[in-house]
């Protein structure tokens, strides 16, 4: 199995065998991740619940956006960075785990949602910026957010209880 | 007679209910992801207003209506994480009540919520107060270095409570 020896051979890193072996690595590392993904689902959900409606209706989408896209990018890699970090501890585990792969089917399902959010329905994003309501195509992309970054937090948590260690 | 704190936890360990919650393995997770989405909505809306204080970012909305807007979202979050801590303590009191991480996680959330509603209170009062003066600026600024410090305590707090007994022998 080539693809097993390759997520053994990080595992066998020197990077791997600190994040296993160093007690308080694993934790301290866990904290970051957990810090910066509330940082990024507490933001983006902002954006989307305006986009749905829900809060800030008089405030224009452009401004808001502006104002907290940037927030959620650098939570973003920060929470990509020590994900990293925890998963070379285990790649192995990780990668024969149910919940670990399907967070990361769902964070590119996110990321697709963005990216057609960010080349289609943004384009016009003047048109309807102040609008109480955003467009169809615009509240769909909001509400597919939503519930794909709730479900990745979800299934991360789920990893935790599947994988051993502590919870 | 229930004498001390560890008693408590071992009688609460033993309820029917804390039973419940210890046996059917997805309550716990479930309860767990409730409890980490409303810390979300509570970290992303305190960092926005924050920020806003110390000047770095939100500058499109004064500081009233940020507070106006954000801090309504914050309590309810806090009544459900309430819940879901509470929850979460009752399965496990030993793990949790008699943790120093847990411990410090509530006195921590307790100092921060007291700050968060003595700041509310006064811009209900005058919209425009922490930024009359410059004191009251630096007061602001101030409060905002001290409430950031705290909500990163509490989550790191609450993910250590999980570590105690594993990275210091003994919780």
């Amino acid at each position: 199995m080539p693809f097993e020896a390759f997520f053994q051979s990080i595992e066998d890193t020197a990077i791997g065998s600190f994040m296993r072996e160093n007690v308080l690595a694993f934790p301290l590392v866990e904290s970051i991740h957990v810090l910066a993904l509330t940082l990024v689902l507490g933001t983006i959900g902002m954006v989307d619940l305006r986009i749905l409606g829900v809060s800030a209706r008089n405030h224009s989408v452009i401004k808001l956006s502006n104002e907290i896209v940037p927030i959620t990018w650098v939570a973003f890699v920060v929470a990509v960075i020590t994900g990293a970090l925890m998963f070379v501890s285990k790649a192995t585990d990780y990668m024969s785990n149910f919940f670990f792969l399907g967070k990361m089917i769902l964070m590119v399902l996110a990321g697709i949602n963005m990216a057609v959010f960010e080349f289609f329905t943004w384009k016009s994003a003047k048109d309807w910026e102040v609008d109480t309501v955003a467009p169809v195509a615009a509240r769909i992309a909001a509400a597919l957010s939503l519930i794909l970054w709730i479900s990745v937090v979800v299934f991360g948590r789920w990893i935790g209880f599947t994988i051993g260690g502590a919870f | 007679m229930l004498t001390s704190l560890g008693a408590f936890c071992e009688w609460l360990a033993n309820t029917q209910f804390s039973q419940t919650l210890q046996n059917v393995s997805w309550i716990i997770p479930a309860v767990q992801s409730v409890h980490i989405v409303c810390i979300a909505i509570v970290m992303g809306s305190i960092f926005l207003i924050d920020l806003r204080l110390l000047g770095v970012a939100g500058h499109s909305q004064s500081v009233s209506s940020l507070t106006k807007r954000l801090l309504p979202w914050v309590w309810y979050a806090l009544a459900v994480l309430l819940v879901t801590g509470s929850l979460l303590a009752i399965a496990e009191p030993v793990r949790s009540l008699m943790n120093p991480a847990f411990q410090a996680k509530m006195l921590m959330v307790l100092t921060a919520g007291f700050l968060t509603f003595y700041f509310q209170d006064v811009v209900r009062g005058d919209e425009a107060f922490w930024e009359m003066t410059p004191a009251r600026r630096a007061t602001a600024k101030l409060t905002a270095v001290v409430s950031l410090l705290l909500w990163v305590g509490i989550v790191f707090a609450g993910r250590w409570i999980a570590y105690m007994d594993v990275a210091f022998g003994g919780a």
